[in-house]
């Protein structure tokens, strides 16, 4: 197999802080020593591959996959579309992209969701697809309504899709947030707020697309992911004593 | 002005939340209808070669509470060390595991099959290790380890000897309990605190 080269060291300082008050349960679950630094190696390099056959008809389509066609779900309707790049701006293809995310009202089809917004008997709140040739993947789906969650007095997540990508590397392991634009809630959540820098945050903010958007249908938002790329080099000395 | 570098940034990681299991184990939740085949559901077949072992835990917060909510994903290799996808790798052998604490007790099982010896990059044998990443509501940004067993000789591991401080490195060696299972409790926080990896 050709060495694609070491994984690119991870910017921590573009991610959110482990440790953040604000959100108050990270202030038990972050780890307080440092991370133990090292190169990456064949347990992180290398990932699981999901074929084809693993993805059903209508998996990204939370519209309808939740009563199998039957019969839609209650919301706006959007498509949420985008590329999955590497860092050297290379497409990422044929890798697994997963999302949920909460009704039209803001409530989730979990155990542990007790928020009085109803349940929509056609929404499950989950899909996944793979990325094509070109790293692009899409979602048919509704969009998300706010909802309110036990932090400080009286926090509220802004609209949002959980969205989780495989990569082709272990190493790539990513799972984030999709917001949208022009939501005032984003100013406000301690979650969207544990990401320090306001231009890092604004790429998690997906534009409206109307180009993409389809007439009497649905609305659509653009959400570009990029996933950890490989440092290939024509010098790859091995450290001294290593 | 100098030139523009060709390099885009990372996306910014978000904590997966309290309801990850809706994505990423359906019928974790009781909406497992949703998708003929999960993912993650076992990272062995019926016939893979090796021994079966089952690995039993907790993920403790700073508090000693077991979290009832993480999610954690296992990668690891066949029984002769190769990866899924690899050249001679076992077909029975998918590698990646997905797996959930209990939500009673906080508990979680892996059930896998002991993993075969790589080497690193620099060419030096590693001993056998399953890689891990656990995410979870107030985990920012996923967290990575790895479960070495207490039954294999660990002591020229390439990673193990960089951790300085020698008694850490007993938090990432899974103990056996009988034979065939081991227990690998997982610290966030507090003494013991787990070593987490950036690779
Ligand atoms: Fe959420």
């Amino acid at each position: 197999m050709t060495d694609l080269g070491p994984l690119i060291p991870r910017n921590r300082a573009i991610h959110p802080e482990p440790y953040d008050p604000g959100y108050k349960t990270s202030v038990t679950r972050s780890p307080n020593l440092p991370l133990l630094s090292l190169e990456s190696g064949p347990s992180e390099e290398t990932g699981p591959a999901f074929g084809h056959g693993l993805i059903g008809a209508l998996d990204n389509n939370l519209i309808l996959n939740w009563t199998q066609g039957a019969a839609p779900a209650v919301g706006e309707r959007i498509l949420l579309h985008g590329r999955v790049l590497d860092e050297n701006a290379r497409p990422v293809r044929n890798t697994l992209v997963e999302i949920w995310q909460a009704n039209a009202g803001g409530r989730y089809r979990h155990k542990k969701d007790s928020y009085f917004a109803p349940l929509d008997p056609n929404f499950g709140g989950c899909g996944r697809t793979l990325t094509d040739d070109e790293g692009r993947y899409e979602f048919l789906t509704i969009r998300p309504g706010a909802y309110p969650w036990p932090n400080r007095g009286n926090d509220w997540r802004p609209m949002h899709i959980h969205v989780s990508v495989f990569g082709h590397s272990f190493g790539q392991r990513l799972i984030t947030q999709v917001y949208f634009e022009g939501d005032p809630l984003i100013a406000h959540c301690p979650i969207a707020a544990t990401i320090k820098s306001r231009a890092q945050l604004d790429r998690l903010v997906a534009p409206l697309d109307l180009a993409h958007s389809r007439p009497q249908d649905y609305l659509a938002y653009k959400f570009d992911i990029v996933l950890r790329g490989r440092r290939q080099s024509m010098f790859e000395n091995k450290l001294e004593g290593m | 002005m100098v030139q523009k570098l060709d390099i885009l940034q990372e996306t910014p990681s978000q904590t997966a939340g309290p309801y990850v299991h809706i994505g990423l184990m359906p019928s974790y939740t009781g909406n497992g209808q949703i998708f003929a085949q999960e993912v993650g559901v076992s990272p062995i077949e019926e016939g893979a070669e090796g021994e079966i072992i089952e690995i039993v835990g907790s993920v403790f917060d700073g508090t000693g509470w077991a979290l009832r909510d993480a999610l954690i994903e296992s990668w690891q290799p066949d029984a002769k060390g190769r990866f899924a996808g690899q050249e001679g790798a076992d077909p029975k052998v998918s590698g990646l595991c997905r797996f959930a604490a209990d939500a009673t007790s906080g508990e979680f099982t892996l059930r896998t099959i002991k993993p075969g010896a790589v080497r690193n990059r620099a060419g030096v044998m590693q001993a056998p290790h399953i890689s891990l990443w656990i995410v979870s509501r107030g985990i920012n940004i996923g967290l990575s380890t790895r479960i070495y067993f207490d039954d294999e000789d660990n002591s020229a591991d390439p990673l193990l000897g960089r951790i300085e401080q020698s008694p850490r490195v007993e938090t990432l060696i899974a103990k056996t309990e009988a034979p065939g299972r081991y227990r690998f409790n997982i610290r966030l926080q507090g003494t013991d605190e787990t070593v987490f990896l950036d690779l």
